[in-house]
């Protein structure tokens, strides 16, 4: 039960994009497209996984008992850039169609501060390692959901007259805030 | 001060300006201009880094071999966010406890690895610290714009200076979706300015 509001709670309530301000990069970058958004999403979802697991193992029993947990930043950074560069490898071998549908995006990925906010996150709420997976796959969700659902009103709004000033940017941001708005709706609810 | 070194430094604050131009690091932008102190504090963060990651970048640019350029840049930018991480908790620890989050994500900001590709790969130390003056006021200028806009329209005050009671204030402006739709008309007006002129 704790695990299934853990999910709602990340997806919904506390949505990572619309509630807590990161991977907003992606979001307003890859979002033009709901294909190119959903697979944006799936790349996510899986390195987040992973890089969780990973540097809450390596903090847990390498940095606390050494003492050295001011190395945190740079630890967790190359720790995410190597192991994405080791999902493209592993990919590319193992499932060449997987590969191809996330390819172009998990370069991507190792600047997008979610992954990176998101593994910071669980140790400082002191998270265990089954909590903390169950959060970054909740928060990955989140992160696609409001991915695709953005994605599906940029391309009607692609059609629409907007006035000149508004174009582009300024137009998809205010978007962003009626979606942030209606996703206050949830908050409370876990 | 010579013409280019002032023109390096203007750069930064309009015509390459990384909020409302270059439209990036856009998370710290929206998330930490929840007040104007917020938002400037989190600009003149970013902006020490980026002074300081700039410089080293150009003084080792020659150093670093080409191929394995991105990882030393980014262990150079992530060893400049764990000196002022530490530096705010120990000096500032009620604003570290605000930012929160966002000072370890300085990391994976792309202003900061953006400019170390784009500008200090190719200059000189001293031009390339003034590039992260410039770049960095330009980001602190419009966060504390857009602090100071949220927090004005939200709680009716700036800099906790009260301009009309806190009754009028629309709530809404503080929490996320305003940061959102404040920036995004901040950004039409800057459009609008910048084209004509």
């Amino acid at each position: 039960m704790m695990y299934f509001t853990l999910i709602i709670a990340t997806i919904f309530v506390n949505n990572i994009v619309l509630a807590q301000f990161l991977g907003i990069c992606p979001f307003l970058g890859v979002s033009k497209k709901v294909d190119t958004s959903l697979g944006m999403g799936m790349a996510v979802t899986f390195v987040m996984f992973l890089s969780t697991i990973v540097t809450w193992l390596l903090y847990t029993y390498c940095l606390v008992p050494l003492n050295l947990q001011f190395l945190q930043t740079i630890v967790y950074i190359l720790v995410i850039a190597a192991l994405v560069q080791m999902v493209e490898i592993v990919l590319k071998k193992v499932s060449p169609s997987l590969y191809s549908a996330l390819g172009v995006f998990l370069p991507l990925i190792t600047t997008n501060c979610t992954i990176l906010g998101v593994a910071i996150d669980v140790i400082n709420k002191d998270m265990n390692l089954l909590v903390s997976s169950v959060y970054a796959i909740g928060t990955a969700l989140g992160f696609t959901l409001a991915m695709v659902l953005f994605a599906g009103i940029r391309e009607q709004l692609a059609t629409s007259d907007v006035p000149e000033g508004m174009k582009g940017t300024p137009i998809a941001l205010i978007t962003a805030s009626l979606l942030a708005l209606a996703f206050m709706g949830f908050s409370g609810m876990a | 001060m010579s013409n280019s070194k002032l023109s390096i430094i203007l750069n930064g604050l309009i015509k390459e300006n990384p909020t409302f131009v270059l439209f990036l690091g856009m998370c710290p932008t929206l998330g930490t201009t929840s007040s104007a102190i917020n938002g400037m504090s989190m600009g003149l963060a970013t902006m020490a880094v980026l002074i300081c990651s700039n410089f080293v970048i150009s003084c080792l640019r020659n150093v670093i071999p080409d191929k394995v350029h991105i990882p030393c840049y980014i262990v150079v930018i992530a060893a400049f966010v764990t000196v002022v991480q530490l530096v705010m908790q120990a000096y500032t620890p009620a604003l570290y406890e605000t930012l929160g989050l966002f000072i370890p994500l300085i990391v994976v900001n792309c202003i900061v690895l953006g400019r170390a590709e784009s500008f200090a790969a190719k200059n000189g130390p001293v031009d390339s610290a003034l590039d992260g003056v410039g770049i960095g006021l330009g980001f602190t200028i419009a966060l504390t714009l857009l602090g100071a806009c949220r927090e004005l329209l939200g709680t009716g005050k700036i800099f906790n200076l009260t301009l009309f009671p806190e009754e009028y204030g629309a709530l809404t402006f503080v929490l996320a979706p305003g940061a959102f739709m404040t920036l995004g008309y901040l950004v039409a007006i800057f459009n609008k300015l910048t084209k004509k002129a």
